[in-house]
């Protein structure tokens, strides 16, 4: 993540709450056609289709063709690139631990 | 549909596809950025691929599927911790291209056990690797091994806890 170019796509790319959507269905499910992507989404189909050519610019989404078909991945790379670029190695084990609290403390209150 | 794959990882690396190739398959290499694991899969296909922890015991084994340097390995992927060593080995699956003057290195992890529980382990480790691979290849610096040592032993908890309700 030196490049700052490529930061910069990367945040512009994540700064969207409809992108970031593509990305957590991704995560879901992984290997996904527009087609399959499109379903249940409040968004055309040139929309998803645009959302997702900036996230294939910006690494976070390699697509793979299969026949006729092309499939999307979530690739968290260039996300683990920035944590590692900004969570130094002391960080990490209380962020860590912060995180598990907040997740043990949401999890009583359901 | 299982010839779909499971995971598919992208990572730009400001070196040459012999480097990345090299880096990939030499013990030596791997244990300089791969958290201290030794990775021997240089052999042709057919041969033994080997990971060995940093404390020496064999912690991962398979088979070469394809070896094409510097663009192209396959191997068998077969984790022999406790958790994970009862499941029919995985493909992990290395393309090594040129990329406007860059190497774009794609990992493809697929065609795992029905039901695996190695998805949450792989999904933290090849993002680890990869950054850890692309720095040591550009600036000779590797990342701080301990925090993968606290995911791998999460994992094996959560998947012991996992069988304990079961």
């Amino acid at each position: 993540m030196d490049d700052g170019f490529k930061a910069d796509a990367l945040f512009k790319a994540l700064a969207d709450a409809s992108r970031r959507e593509l990305l957590d269905r991704l995560r879901a499910e992984n290997g996904q056609t527009l087609s399959e992507l499109c379903t249940r989404l409040d968004m055309t189909r040139q929309a998803v289709s645009k959302h997702l050519a900036i996230l294939e610019a910006a690494n976070l989404v390699p697509t793979v063709r299969r026949g006729r078909e092309k499939l999307h991945y979530l690739n968290p790379v260039p996300i683990h690139e920035i944590a590692e670029r900004w969570i130094g190695k002391f960080e990490r084990s209380r962020l860590q631990a912060l995180s598990d609290m907040k997740q043990a403390l949401e999890t009583r209150d359901e | 549909m299982s010839d779909k794959p499971k995971f598919v990882y992208v990572i730009y690396i400001a070196s040459s596809p012999e480097k990345v190739f090299e880096a990939l398959t030499n013990p030596d290499l791997t244990e300089k950025y791969w958290f201290g694991f030794r990775v021997a899969a240089a052999g042709p296909a057919g041969s033994t691929f080997t990971a060995r922890s940093p404390g020496g015991e064999k912690f991962n084994k398979g088979v070469i599927l394809e070896s094409d340097p510097p663009r192209r390995l396959a191997y068998t992927w077969h984790p022999q911790y406790d958790h994970d060593k009862h499941e029919r080995p995985s493909r992990v699956t290395f393309d090594i291209e040129s990329f406007r003057g860059q190497v774009r290195l794609t990992i493809v992890h697929d065609d795992f056990d029905v039901g695996s529980k190695m998805f949450e382990g792989i999904s933290r480790g090849w993002p680890a690797v990869l950054s850890s691979l692309k720095s040591f290849l550009e600036s000779g610096q590797t990342s701080d091994p301990s925090w993968f040592y606290e995911a791998v032993k999460k994992a094996e908890e959560e998947a012991q806890a996992d069988r304990v309700q079961a």
